[in-house]
């Protein structure tokens, strides 16, 4: 396919799939604040850390209240990792490229960014952002299930997969550092009941409280941990999503397992087989922030390796 | 009857429905009853059925100058406007020929002139014509096919007769909104073709690549075919997905395509991939910088040297548009009998060249009467309405006129028929044309029907949906089988709102 529409495609994923995270950040954050006396009312400071844009949010809002937060993380087009601004970029990217994805995909971006469209004249989602974050990730997940389901899984398929499985990887690995911060600040509240109040919603906000309870029954934060990062299985968690990038990745190059050719496939092979075989004790001995900060600038090489490896590629006849 | 029907007016001109004494025409029968069947109130709602689902599909159109919402909803209208099938027969026939005789005319004037040397057309005429590129003297595309895709403005005057407005032999656009509003008008009115035969448009996109594919360079196996755009913020971009994406190729711009080795190759994934056919939606000046306009980032370096050397086929050919040129358009006739030595099966509008002295005479006299039109220009720039203009606009065309008189011809003002249009809650009528489109390959094709738009503002002759015209099915019927009785339609209500699957479109 062509460089410029496999590097359109992977971006409309990787936004569509950002947008259904931030979407993620605003729920759990609004589900930790309810309820009277608890220390999280009016905590929307540390969502702006989660998404990376503290320094952005500083020039146009004086004060982190929930309403500037929902604003900025919902629906300002100055911030491009808004919900606004993903689901734009997303639908100008499959707009571009509206001959490569199909009809019914092309449909439900338009929509998605229709919805939000009336949803910015819609003041009450400040207040009440539940029913507008279901709503998001619904989108999200129509747009996922339609690919799946009306495009071949070709070439244009993994690049949408690839794009947004690093996104997703990404971004669990955020919200499992800003709670991890925001959930054992004190020695003393640990195995309180708010602590498991707390742990739900962080697992809630990855859709994975069920599927958590299945394997390890009692929320313990390292299980927590151990579950957002390193299982196999559950599609929300970092190990499956790179073991699906990769996947993805050497269906569009044809290498054969335990071999590469190009940088990215270099890169992601490496950081996929090093999840394989690491223990959550380890993570935790090294330090919990320490080790997502690695992850994340492992993961953006990856992103830019593939961005050298496809989408710049210099043009020979080969 | 509805409401809607009971006061429809007639203003004059020929209605493409009804005749001046309210009776349907023929082959509008079978729908005038149905529509007469409905309840009142089934028109609005099917109107914003329709509505609804160009919007969800994304059907749209770019506007240059705005910032945000650049792209405007397709506008439609639920009526259909509908075409005797036997004098879609004749157009049919009147496209086919002018077509062979155009792409006769436009081997000729590239390579032995034989149409200037027997003095048909004026020599100085052809030569200053602005769309001439003597870049392709001495060439013949394949299969000597210059204008693989045309659409050819028609309308109707008040007498009934349909004249040839203008050729459009470069790139022609719309056709993408003659298949999205026949999708539309499926999904949100089916009611209304239930019965009736109307000649089925779903083939183009299948005859667009049959065709490509016939004129790739000779000795290629198993051509590649490409639409090449200007880009997404072209204002016929959704047009440019649209074919690509029914006909299943790949949709470049200028920059993913690169000349090596004496050939156009795209840049994959893969790394670079040949291309043999190129459905360009460029202009010819933006093609090749290294052949045409030097500061084009929109083209290909090198693209025309591949092109002469017969290594890839472009469509429609380079230089296609001195044929359209509205003073040549004034001896098309000529054309047709020169070379296929036949009288032209659609007539022109009577045509006023301002070159020749006599013509030009004859117009700077009656300004007030005329259309003035530049010859070179497309899509209604710098035309001058006699009738509706100032003294002051017409002392300027004097000028304009006599500083170049090449640029210019005059038309005599036509009274477009008008077709029955949803305004508010009332059927009003409101002018129309028609861009049917024409294939040209081993063989021509005609689509049956074609883009009808529409001038929504009461009066007005302005169909460009850039200046709020909007657009209609147009169905080509052919009455004997749309005689069947029918029972009149359910007046359902289920809104196909929540189903739509389909996608695309522009202008």
């Amino acid at each position: 396919m062509l460089s410029r529409v496999a590097n359109s495609v992977y971006w409309l994923s990787r936004m569509v799939e950002r947008a259904e995270n931030v979407a993620r950040f605003i729920d759990v954050n609004y589900n930790l604040t309810l309820g009277d006396g608890s220390p999280f009312v009016n905590q929307w400071e540390p969502l702006v850390y989660t998404t990376g844009d503290y320094d952005l949010f500083k020039k146009s809002y004086d004060t982190a209240s929930r309403e500037n937060v929902l604003k900025f993380l919902a629906f300002d087009r100055d911030n491009p990792n808004s919900i606004m601004s993903c689901v734009m970029s997303a639908r100008e990217n499959a707009r571009t490229i509206r001959e490569t994805i199909t009809s019914p995909m092309w449909e439900h971006v338009n929509r998605f960014y229709l919805m939000l469209r009336n949803a910015v004249n819609d003041s009450s989602i400040l207040y009440d952002p539940v029913s507008f974050c279901t709503e998001v990730r619904n989108a999200s997940h129509t747009l996922v299930g339609t690919t799946y389901t009306t495009m071949s899984h070709g070439e244009a398929w993994h690049f949408l997969r690839l794009g947004r499985l690093l996104e997703r990887a990404d971004k669990i690995s955020r919200i499992a550092d800003v709670q991890y911060y925001l959930l054992l600040p004190k020695a003393e509240d640990i195995g309180t009941s708010l602590d498991v109040v707390r742990w739900s919603a962080l697992l809630r906000s990855n859709s994975a409280l069920e599927m958590y309870r299945r394997v390890y029954g009692a929320i313990e934060p390292n299980n927590v941990a151990k579950f957002l990062i390193l299982d196999r299985h559950f599609p929300r968690s970092i190990r499956f999503c790179l073991i699906g990038a990769q996947h993805s990745l050497m269906e569009i190059t044809g290498s054969r397992p335990g071999t590469f050719r190009l940088r990215s496939e270099q890169l992601i092979g490496r950081l996929s087989s090093e999840f394989d075989y690491m223990s959550i004790e380890e993570i935790i001995d090294q330090g919990m922030h320490e080790f997502i900060d690695d992850f994340q600038t492992r993961v953006n090489n990856v992103g830019n390796a593939i961005h050298e490896d496809f989408f710049t590629v210099p043009m020979r006849v080969e | 009857m509805i409401n809607e029907l009971e006061t429809y007016p007639s203003d004059g001109a020929y209605d493409e429905m009804f005749t001046t004494n309210g009776e349907a025409r023929g082959c509008c029968a079978s729908y005038a009853k149905k529509l007469g069947n409905l309840q009142t109130g089934e028109l609005g709602r099917r109107q914003t059925s329709a509505e609804h689902a160009l919007r969800n599909m994304g059907i749209t159109f770019n506007v240059y100058g705005h910032a945000d919402g650049r792209e405007k909803v397709w506008p439609f209208d639920v009526l259909p406007r509908i075409i005797d099938g036997n004098e879609w027969t004749q157009v049919e026939a009147g496209l086919k020929q002018r077509i062979r005789a155009l792409n006769l005319f436009l081997d000729d004037i590239y390579n032995e002139q034989d149409i200037l040397h027997d003095k048909v057309i004026p020599e100085d005429l052809l030569a200053s014509a602005g769309t001439l590129r003597p870049q392709m003297r001495g060439f013949s595309p394949a299969k000597k096919v210059w204008c693989h895709i045309s659409g050819v403005d028609l309308v109707r005057d008040a007498d009934g007769t349909i004249y040839v407005l203008e050729d459009n032999l470069r790139c022609p656009s719309g056709v993408s909104y003659v298949l999205e509003n026949r999708e539309v008008m499926k999904r949100t009115f089916p009611q209304v073709f239930e019965g009736i035969a109307v000649r089925p448009v779903e083939e183009y996109s299948e005859q667009l690549l049959k065709t490509l594919l016939q004129c790739a360079p000779p000795g290629t196996i198993a051509p590649t075919a490409v639409v090449l755009t200007p880009g997404s913020y072209n204002s016929a971009y959704y047009e440019h997905t649209f074919l690509a994406q029914q006909m299943g190729i790949q949709l470049v711009q200028g920059s993913d395509l690169v000349v090596e080795n004496g050939y156009v190759h795209m840049r994959t994934t893969q790394g670079l991939q040949r291309v043999d056919v190129i459905y360009r939606r460029i202009d010819d000046d933006f093609l090749d910088p290294k052949c045409f306009r030097k500061d084009s980032c929109l083209g290909v370096p090198g693209l025309i040297d591949v092109y002469r050397a017969g290594r890839v086929t472009l469509a429609n050919a380079p230089g296609t548009g001195v044929a359209d040129d509205k003073a040549i358009y004034a001896y098309v006739p000529e054309i047709i009998k020169y070379y296929l030595d036949e009288d032209a099966i659609l007539q022109n509008v009577p045509t006023y060249v301002c070159s020749d002295p006599k013509h030009r005479q004859h117009v700077l006299a009656n300004l007030d009467k005329l259309v003035v039109k530049p010859t070179n220009e497309s899509g209604g720039y710098g035309i001058l309405m006699g009738p509706q203009s100032t003294s002051e606009e017409q002392a300027k065309y004097v000028e304009l006129i006599n500083a170049n008189p090449r640029n210019y011809i005059a038309q005599p003002m036509l009274n477009l028929s008008t077709v029955p249009t949803l305004v508010g809650d009332r059927l009003q009528p409101r002018h129309v044309d028609l861009r049917p489109f024409v294939l040209c390959g081993e063989d021509i094709y005609v689509m049956p029907g074609g883009l009808t738009r529409v001038a929504l503002t009461e009066g007005s002759m302005i169909v460009n949906s850039s200046q709020g015209g909007g657009s209609k099915d147009t169905w080509v019927i052919d009455e004997n089988s749309s005689q069947a009785p029918q029972e009149p339609p359910q007046s359902t209500a289920t809104d196909s709102e929540g189903e739509q699957s389909q996608s695309q479109s522009q202008s």
